[in-house]
């Protein structure tokens, strides 16, 4: 059989499919940049709790909450979603923070628990401050429901 | 062996089997807290199990990936690498950064030692699969720049060859996508948008152009067939990888607050995305059968042809599974996610990374060709063993979601997380099982290491 497909065509697949879609994708996040100032509750950010959100976020980083739940579904299967806790919680901050709070420090026989952080008061509202922020996201209609 | 240079490698094979043995030893804790939620509470709790599992595994990939560069680009190169000296260095300023870094997530809180290593002035830390202090994260960067001016010097004085010129292409990617790990701003959405830069762009995309690479130089070594004929197979396995998985990063847009076309863009690439892994079956398949010598070496086969179906089923069969945006909308985040990501890692990543080392090793440890038999046969109770455990693990794991979506996210009454969680607790135990399974397997694979060395090598 003839070489009819030979490996110079298949390299410039290579080189100009990988080029042409690299180009694509770059177009495509210059147009969802764009377009996420509607979407990504950043208003909430520059409002007078910004820095507070900033905080929030910065403890549910070092405390590695990512580690045990999701948010807006990526992170770990362990613990229960929390993009969307601050609704399921009766859109209270305090009820997340009483739940935080409340953790015992050895656990629950048998169970799984969040350890206790021992958080400051000032840290308690950032963090709820910060959920409350990512529950305001528009994330295209998920979860399917509360239950997250 | 051809070049002396090429031992280094086996520092970093053999560091990349330790933490891999680390890696399923926290697996297990992980998989009996997951029914036994005290476990080890408050000493080693879930997330901290979970980042040694996690990280300990992209250590030993890409330790295993230098490994595999430095074993078979001299060979391709037909010279010395550049600086076995420069490599050797590397590899202990590597091994101490991710000892370190595991040792820290083990004996302090993890605010500890975000606090100790001075994350605040530069905070990267805390973000999933990319939880590395930000100094651990600055030594990767300097380990992978002195490895890429260490390849690339070899490959610049030596023959050129298509598997060279790709395994560097893939390691260039590497570290350029590693770097959006530094970008951490305060807006969530732009923060996750660019976080899946590094990992997506990893794992779908430019991860596979060094497997790609690892596996046609095995295929060329153990089948003999034509080289040309290897490298068009070559090219064109990684441009549909490519072309399907870089749009393919839409799956992950779909609910992160990026806007809903993403559902559209996301759904038909990455439905594509099992094309370049079907190829790869093929292409093992195909050449394997071609092959015009019986090379003595019939784990290492094994192991090749392996990947690629595990590969297939495991990225491609099981992403295809959940990956359209209406299948997504129910199962994103659930248990159906980590059933891809265990099959998935190991068809791909592990498994060719065990494909090389089963190559690579004997000739490094003085073999003319391969393991004598007996080892040989060790080593292939491992790969089954691991193989279908994995398969197991996937398959409970499958279970696991599918009723996890049905109860929290379908039903009539939808019920909370921990409430399902005790519910499916039946498939986490089978799972758990699986998984000692597949340690035993890990443990055969160790001892295969072992035994029977003193007796002849197969022959062909």
């Amino acid at each position: 059989m003839a070489q009819t497909f030979t490996k110079t065509m298949a390299r410039n697949i290579f080189y100009g499919g990988t080029a042409f879609f690299f180009l694509l994708l770059i177009a495509l996040t210059f147009d969802t940049l764009g377009t996420l100032p509607e979407r990504d509750n950043r208003a909430a950010l520059d409002s007078p709790v910004g820095s507070q959100i900033k905080r929030g976020k910065y403890l549910f980083e070092t405390n590695d909450c990512i580690g045990c739940h999701t948010l807006l579904g990526e992170g770990a299967y362990f613990a229960p979603e929390l993009g969307n806790v601050y609704v399921r919680f009766g859109n209270s901050k305090d009820a997340i923070i009483g739940f935080i709070k409340s953790r015992p420090a050895n656990g629950i026989p048998g169970r799984r628990s969040m350890p206790q952080f021992g958080f400051s008061d000032e840290d308690l509202d950032a963090l709820a401050e910060f959920l409350k922020y990512v529950s305001e996201i528009n994330t295209a209609g998920w979860p399917p429901n509360i239950q997250g | 062996m051809k070049y002396q240079s090429q031992g280094v490698a086996k520092l970093y094979f053999i560091a990349a089997i330790a933490l891999f043995v680390t890696q399923i030893l926290f697996g297990l804790i992980m998989g009996l807290q997951y029914v036994i939620g005290d476990f080890l509470f408050p000493t080693i709790p879930f997330n901290a199990a979970r980042m040694v599992h996690t990280n300990t595994l992209i250590v030993w990939l890409i330790m295993a990936f230098m490994g595999a560069a430095y074993y078979l680009i001299p060979e391709e190169a037909e010279t010395e690498l550049h600086s076995p000296l420069l490599a050797t260095i590397m590899f202990w300023v590597f091994l101490a950064a991710a000892g370190l870094t595991v040792v820290g997530y083990l004996v302090v809180p993890y605010a500890t030692l975000a606090a100790v290593t001075g994350n605040e002035y530069f905070p990267t830390m805390g973000r999933e699969f990319l939880e590395q202090p930000t100094i651990t994260k600055i030594g990767i960067v300097i380990v992978v720049l002195a490895f890429l001016f260490n390849i690339g010097m070899t490959i610049l004085k030596g023959r050129k060859t298509v598997i060279n010129l790709i395994m560097l292409i893939g390691m260039v990617g590497l570290a350029v996508f590693f770097l959006f790990a530094f970008y951490v701003p305060d807006n969530l959405v732009l923060d996750k948008f660019f976080w899946w830069w590094t990992v997506h762009m990893w794992v779908e995309g430019v991860w596979e152009l060094i497997l790609g690479s690892i596996l046609a130089f095995v295929l060329i070594k153990v089948t003999g067939v034509d080289r040309e004929v290897i490298e068009k197979w070559l090219y064109i396995i990684i441009a549909m990888s490519l072309i399907t998985g870089i749009i393919g990063m839409g799956h992950h847009y779909f609910w992160i607050g990026t806007p809903e076309y993403w559902q559209w863009w996301g759904s038909v690439f990455s439905a594509l995305e099992p094309i370049p892994f079907f190829m790869m079956t093929v292409f093992a398949f195909n050449m394997v059968n071609q092959r015009r010598r019986n090379h003595p070496n019939k784990v290492a086969t094994l192991w090749a042809l392996g990947t690629a179906v595990m590969a297939f089923l495991g990225a491609g069969v099981w992403g295809f599974l959940h990956t359209l945006a209406p299948v997504n909308f129910y199962t994103h985040g659930s248990q159906i996610t980590a059933a891809h990501g265990h099959m998935a890692f190991y068809g791909a990543y592990v498994m060719i990374n065990l494909t090389i080392i089963s190559y690579a090793m004997p000739l490094i440890r003085g073999r003319n060709a391969a393991n004598p038999p007996k080892a040989q046969m060790l080593e292939m109770w491992a790969f089954w063993l691991m193989t279908v455990s994995m398969v197991f693990i996937t398959l409970f794991l499958t279970g696991a979601g599918i009723l996890q979506v049905y109860m929290q996210r379908m039903g009539e009454n939808p019920e909370s997380f921990m409430a399902v969680q005790d519910n499916i607790s039946l498939f986490y135990w089978l799972r758990e099982g699986a998984g000692l399974v597949f340690f035993i397997g890990l443990i055969v694979y160790v001892a295969s290491f072992f035994v029977g060395h003193d007796e002849p090598e197969a022959a062909e």
